[in-house]
């Protein structure tokens, strides 16, 4: 048996591949077959699944709906589809903001003195050791009518002598997205700052050796070499955005809702797990199309797992 | 060309600060005037200041004092940009992300040639380099050879005044290394461009160069070409760098214009009709220097001025040639021996323990002043 299994190399290759085989059966495939099987179930009227197979629930979040105004039999109801278009789009935003602050930032930091760059690593790192929940809370006493924000620059304002109404920045999209944006920074930063650090010194003197100005080797040299770790940083930021529940239920109140909340309250408020499955299904699903096309062009950012 | 010298080092000196906080000079007063389309190495160990100086010349630093001229302007803090003068990096440093035409392109991109010129361009220093038909690949689908030859080209191909090489043989295997040697100093010819060529390998500074500065702590040492460096070395440090030599402890006795007599304590003997060189006064302590292939060994006595007696403590076969160590009065030399004659025993000539007679010619010779 162990003389086998020394000659054979796909016996070793089946062996060694067992215990990830396992754990992703035992932690992803299992509960994915669990939640399929939900989503195609009835809810019974005390809020326990009915075990039956109809597509009741994938046809409400298409926005089939019967119940119409009108004596219409059938009509569209967009609210489904408004969440997940909404979702889709903010998930696109935040993406698009976090790589337009995070770079810089990381730049900056990859730039630095080494003695300084621990301190400015560091820094960015200090917010993920506070829980997320309340780090969102602080954003929600900065935005506030009566929040440090709208202080400051009433303060302002009356130095200034113009008149000044407190601005509603709270529960909008707007405050959304800054919650977002600052929750999801430092998993920009991390990669960008990481490709960029790898890139040697003498590529820099190389490019100025050959006629670059400092404009010019940043976009024909930096910019690319740094590419991996900002296909790296929108994987990781992009994925929990679009599933994200706290900070629009936080910032956003009843005024944005987002597919993560809308699937957080089938599961709590509503108790349909059977609608809720659904939801969980079509965002993994929506989130698989965006990645696999995004990889398809771009890659993984591999150069940084190899790193 | 508007100056004799393509690149002057006008009295240069760069400090750094050492992460303890010291100050160091990496480059300490160093003046070199370099021709038009010369092949000038610099030559020493590790930490003496040759990439420093090669990189003031490029301009990635400035020099602490002193001035770098280019063709006679003085370069100030003139960036790397606007020198006429390309550099080609100890690790290469080519672009990963590009092709190999790519990264020919690059330097004449920038210099916003026309698309026509850069092909024809890109194309001829591929072919020079011997890299035709490479122009699709990555840096990594290449060996470190051809990777260098893309330095190469890449920095060529701008058609520079000057080319500053960086040890750019040091990672290859030593056969490669001598094949490209003989390369670059026949492209070197075929261009007429001036090389600036760092390199810690005497036999390739030796091969190579038409001048040689040899470097030590951040002083030029000497300055001149490969016959007068390994024949006319100006201080002991030099002899023992470029190639062996044997140093013998010795007082001069006498003097005169052209001959010395050196008593030397350890083989308690006199040698006389020594060469002199400037400097050099009765009394003086100084180093007698002799080449091992320059001391002649034989079995027998022929002459009676400048020969010693000593025994063969060792024997080292090393194919062209043997070693043969010897001591004569617990002084301690090394021979060089041809081995002209083929034979199966080579070692059987002068075997371990065996009398013999060294004599030492005033001509292959050299006074060295202790300091
Ligand atoms: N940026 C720097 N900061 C501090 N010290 C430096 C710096 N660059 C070089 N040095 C020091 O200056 C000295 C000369 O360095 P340099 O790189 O010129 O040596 P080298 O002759 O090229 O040696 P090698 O053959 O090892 O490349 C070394 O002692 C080095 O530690
Ligand atoms: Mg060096």
């Amino acid at each position: 048996m162990l003389q086998r299994l020394r000659e054979s190399k796909s016996a070793q290759g089946t062996l060694l591949a067992l215990p990830t085989t396992v754990w992703l059966f035992v932690l992803l495939i299992i509960p994915l077959i669990l939640t399929l099987i939900v989503s195609f179930g009835k809810r019974s009227p005390d809020g326990d699944v009915i075990y039956t197979f109809t597509l009741d629930n994938y046809i409400r979040l298409s926005g089939y709906s019967t119940d119409c105004p009108d004596g219409q039999t059938a009509c569209f109801d967009p609210l489904y589809v408004g969440i997940l278009g909404r979702s889709m789009s903010l998930a696109f935003n935040t993406t698009f903001f976090v790589i337009t602050l995070a770079y810089p930032l990381a730049y900056f930091i990859a730039r630095a003195h080494p003695k300084q760059r621990n301190m400015y690593l560091f820094m960015v790192l200090i917010p993920l050791w506070t829980n997320f929940v309340i780090r969102v809370y602080a954003w929600m006493m900065l935005l506030r009518k009566e929040g440090a924000i709208n202080i400051i620059i009433g303060w302002v304002m009356n130095l200034l002598n113009i008149p000044f109404t407190p601005l509603e920045m709270l529960y909008t999209p707007g405050a959304v997205l800054v919650g977002m944006v600052y929750e999801f920074l430092p998993f920009m930063i991390l990669p960008i700052y990481t490709s960029l650090e790898k890139i040697d010194n003498s590529l820099y003197e190389a490019a100025a050796d050959l006629g670059a100005n400092a404009v010019k080797t940043f976009l024909r040299v930096t910019l690319p070499l740094s590419m991996p770790g900002v296909v790296a940083g929108t994987i990781l930021v992009f994925i929990p955005v679009m599933g994200t529940f706290i900070v629009s239920d936080i910032l956003g109140g009843r005024q944005v809702i987002l597919v993560g909340n809308l699937i957080q309250r089938q599961f709590l408020d509503a108790r349909d797990p059977t609608f809720g499955s659904a939801a969980s299904l079509i965002l993994m699903v929506l989130t698989l199309i965006v990645t696999y096309f995004y990889t398809r062009k771009f890659g993984f950012g591999e150069e940084i797992v190899a790193a | 060309m508007i100056s004799e010298f393509a690149v002057e080092m006008r009295d240069v000196v760069k400090r750094f600060i050492t992460p303890e906080g010291n100050e160091m000079a990496a480059v300490d007063h160093v003046t070199m005037k370099i021709k038009n389309g010369e092949f000038f190495s610099m030559l020493g160990s590790s930490g003496c200041g040759k990439t420093t100086s090669l990189r003031m010349i490029a301009g990635f630093e400035w020099p602490t004092e002193g001035e770098v001229f280019i063709e006679g302007k003085p370069m100030g803090h003139t960036p790397p940009f606007q020198r006429k003068v390309n550099t080609v990096f100890q690790s290469y440093a080519l672009f990963q992300h590009m092709t190999i035409y790519q990264n020919v392109a690059f330097g004449l991109e920038m210099e916003g040639a026309k698309e026509e010129e850069i092909k024809k361009r890109v194309g001829r220093a591929l072919d020079m380099v011997q890299l035709t038909g490479m122009d699709r690949r990555k840096p990594k689908q290449l060996s470190g050879g051809q990777q260098q030859r893309v330095a190469l080209a890449r920095a060529l191909v701008k058609t520079p005044d000057v080319l500053l090489l960086d040890e750019p043989l040091g990672a290859l295997d030593l056969k490669l290394r001598k094949e490209m040697q003989l390369e670059l100093k026949a492209l070197q010819q075929q261009l007429g461009i001036t090389f600036i060529y760092v390199t810690h390998d005497q036999e390739e500074a030796l091969t190579m160069s038409d001048r040689i500065a040899v470097m030590s702590k951040g002083k030029v040492q000497q300055m001149g070409s490969p016959v007068e460096v390994y024949e006319r070395p100006a201080n002991k440090f030099v002899a023992d760098f470029i190639g062996e030599s044997n140093f013998l402890e010795g007082k001069i006795r006498t003097i005169s214009k052209d001959e010395a007599t050196v008593f030397i304590p350890g083989l308690n003997a006199e040698l006389t009709g020594m060469p002199v060189s400037d400097g050099l006064v009765k009394g003086e302590e100084v180093y007698v220097s002799i080449r091992p292939e320059k001391v002649r060994i034989t079995e027998k006595n022929a002459i009676n001025q400048n020969i010693f007696h000593a025994k063969v403590t060792n024997t080292v076969y090393i194919g062209a040639d043997t070693h043969i160590y010897v001591e004569a009065h617990g002084v301690k030399l090394k021979v060089l021996e041809q081995n002209r004659i083929s034979r199966l025993d080579p070692k059987s000539f002068y075997s371990v323990g065996q009398e013999v007679w060294l004599m030492l010619m005033p001509e292959n010779t050299l006074l060295l002043k202790k300091d």
